[in-house]
């Protein structure tokens, strides 16, 4: 599990690349958490990628750190051309407008005492000091666009709406200011399938319209697929795993991936349920394992695997995997086979 | 039919709460049969009146809630309704146990694992301290919770989320239960930690006989858990079968619906979802005809003025409640007449993209 290697890194074009990012929080007594330990990745416009792990890989903190929410303890995250983490306060406050974030409970990121209209103009009146008219358009413009009536729901507070119209609210707001990227953080995990269904539509519609460059992060697999052009798995802090989704769900090359895609839930009585299960928990990120960090979970575990950090290496085009004894991925796979047979 | 009675019946329960908008009508009229180690799904979204359905059975309601006469519910042929406080104290965790979906707010942050573990045992079986201790270290090995002796002396934010539940799952086997509830009980887990916890409730039901009713909202959870499955919605069973009748022929537009919002592993990346548009209808009104008719594709208006009931399909154990069923001539037909128009009896749009 390896995060360190950047050979899956693009170049000059990414919109935001974030490098060798480390983030660590002191655990009291001299302990320290490491949350993220040495990730790279980027993203090119207009493109969605998919952060997917379990609880406590890594993945909000590692989204969070984008937004220097709080900055990284090491490495670098260059959006457009700046260096974030160099910014100051008063710059780091101009760039956070061309990013957004969604978040898991959409009821609680919502202030409860704040009508709709307010909540949604409230990065516009920071902004813009004209208010008025072209504010309430614009307001009005991106409730209508997340498929909320201006007229109805302007005056009405967040109590009001279920779970998936908050979730509309947070899209809003978030898109009120015409970013160029929004990191949505679970923003269907606390929903319900069927309006998961229509908050993954509604993103990929907004997507399109605005112009968007998404960073989607979840733990469902399923879901990631669904909206991503290219997917992060991470476990521990590193990054085990990055390719095409159809690719990495037709070759998981990564154990984890591979352990993480048996355990999605099929709706279809005649698929038998898989007997592979992740065996164990997760190991304390205090004292995180040394050498590969899902070697104590693995089943597929060597000696090298405890003495030397697999490093990211391209296994097929456009695929690339941290793991010393991969699964065997076709080589000859032109970058988005799907699956079929299943 | 059968010659044992079942273990559970529940016959037309109706659930209403009184609140301040008035009448609210959680559940409404539903009635199903659970057999002996048997289990069955429960499926439907938020706001269906599936939890309050199993709050019902176990009698848990707060105080504002109603159950109106002709409800019934007999388990183990007693009438579970007509129970003492005190019968129904012993009555909880010996014949039926619950499982939460939040296993955070179902266990107290103050006490140590092994004190929420033995509370029961001793209260119910009259076991000493020392007997209750061994039972709880015996539970702890059997949902599979590594060090258990360690883990017994610690409180409950010590533990991780999948842990957490594990705990309450040995909790509510303590008293050896006839019956399991677990409502939602992975809904606040990853996929991983579901998986386990799905394969350890199969594993102990089929170890211990016990029968259970699993609640969720996602079909996938229940396809390869449940012999029989129950859709819900709006306070109505809409269509019962077992599992593979169900998958097979789904005949209710709303469990195709449910069916089809689910995203799927198979399908290419990007591939736009069938989401259900519009919400769950508001329980305190009165409702008139189908209560999805407003959000249904086949929508006509025999659906907005009449209510349909739940009818045999003509294979066992197949109910559903539609006049138009999918895979059926009559649903093609519907289907054409509203693709026609562009626009449903009830309304809907069908021609707008499904957002809101």
């Amino acid at each position: 599990m390896a995060g360190t290697g950047k050979v899956h890194m693009r170049g000059e074009d990414a919109l935001v690349a974030v490098e060798d990012l480390v983030m660590e929080f002191p655990a009291g007594r001299r302990a320290v958490v490491h949350a993220v330990s040495g990730i790279s990745f980027d993203i090119l416009e207009g493109e969605t990628l998919g952060l997917v792990g379990e609880s406590g890989c890594g993945k909000s903190t590692t989204g969070r750190a984008m937004m220097q929410l709080p900055s990284p303890t090491a490495g670098s995250v260059r959006f457009d051309g700046v260096e974030m983490t160099e910014l100051s306060k008063e710059d780091l406050r101009r760039t956070r407008t061309r990013m957004q974030m969604i978040f898991q409970d959409p009821i609680s990121s919502l202030n409860p005492r704040r009508k709709v209209k307010d909540i949604v103009a409230e990065g516009l009146s920071i902004w813009h000091n004209d208010a008025g008219d072209t504010a309430v358009q614009k307001v009005n413009e991106v409730l209508d666009a997340v498929g909320l009536d201006p007229e109805v729901v302007s005056d009405r507070r967040p109590h009001q709406f279920s779970g998936g119209q908050c979730q509309r609210i947070c899209i809003a707001r978030a898109l009120v200011l015409d970013p160029k990227v929004i990191i949505c953080d679970e923003p269907v995990s606390a929903l319900d399938v069927s309006v998961q269904a229509q908050i993954l539509n509604l993103l990929e519609e907004m997507k399109e319209r605005y112009g968007l460059t998404l960073v989607f992060i979840a733990h469902d697999l399923a879901v990631v697929k669904n909206v991503s052009d290219r997917v992060v798995v991470m476990y521990l802090g590193k990054v085990c795993e990055v390719a095409g989704p159809d690719t990495l769900y037709a070759h998981p090359a990564h154990p984890y991936t591979d352990v993480l895609l048996a355990s999605i839930p099929e709706p279809d009585p005649d698929h038998p349920v898989s007997d592979r299960q992740i065996t164990g928990e997760l190991p304390s990120p205090i004292n995180p394992p040394s050498g590969c960090r899902f070697r104590t979970r693995c089943e597929k575990v060597q000696d090298l695997c405890s003495e030397e950090e697999p490093e990211l290496r391209e296994i097929a085009p456009d695929h690339f995997v941290a793991c010393h004894f991969p699964n065997e991925v076709p080589v000859s796979v032109n970058g988005d086979g799907d699956g079929d047979g299943s | 039919m059968a010659a044992e009675r079942p273990l559970l019946e529940v016959e037309n329960l109706r659930t209403y709460f009184d609140t301040p908008r008035g009448i609210l009508k959680a559940v409404d009229g539903v009635s199903f049969t659970l057999d002996k180690g048997e289990t069955i799904g429960i499926v439907g979204e938020s706001g269906s009146g599936k939890s309050v359905l199993v709050r019902s059975i176990m009698n848990i309601l707060t105080s504002n809630a109603i159950i109106p006469d002709g409800s019934e519910v007999f388990f183990d042929g007693k009438d579970t309704r007509n129970l003492s406080r005190s019968e129904a104290k012993h009555f909880w965790g010996t014949q039926m146990a619950m499982i939460f979906q939040d296993p955070m707010t179902s266990l107290n942050p103050v006490k140590k694992v092994g004190i929420q573990i033995t509370e029961s045992i001793r209260y119910h079986l009259g076991a000493s301290k020392q007997e209750a201790m061994e039972r709880a270290l015996e539970l702890m090995v059997q949902v599979g919770i590594p060090e258990p002796r360690k883990r017994l002396k610690e409180y409950p934010h010590q533990l991780s989320g999948g842990m957490r539940q594990r705990v309450t799952i040995a909790i509510a086997l303590a008293c050896n239960p006839k019956l399991l509830i677990a409502d939602e009980p992975t809904t606040a887990l990853d996929v991983t930690v579901q998986k386990q916890i799905l394969d350890l409730l199969a594993s102990l039901q089929e170890e211990l006989g016990m029968a259970m009713i699993l609640i969720t909202h996602d079909l996938g959870v229940v396809a390869g858990r449940a012999r029989r499955i129950g859709v819900m919605y709006a306070g109505k069973m809409v269509e019962t079968a077992d599992t593979t009748t169900l998958f097979h022929h789904m005949n209710h537009p709303y469990t195709e619906a449910l069916f089809k919002s689910i995203p799927r592993v198979e399908h290419q990346s990007h591939t736009r979802l069938d989401a259900i548009s519009g919400r769950p209808p508001d329980m305190v009104l009165d409702l008139v005809g189908c209560r999805f008719a407003p959000r249904c594709r086949y929508a006509q208006e025999q659906c907005i003025t009449d209510e349909p009931d739940l009818f045999d399909t003509g294979q066992t154990g197949h109910r559903q409640a539609c006049f138009y069923p999918v895979g059926s001539p009559e649903n093609a037909e519907a289907l054409a007449a509203n693709q026609a128009t562009g626009i449903t009896a009830a309304g809907l749009d069908l021609t707008a993209a499904a957002v809101s």
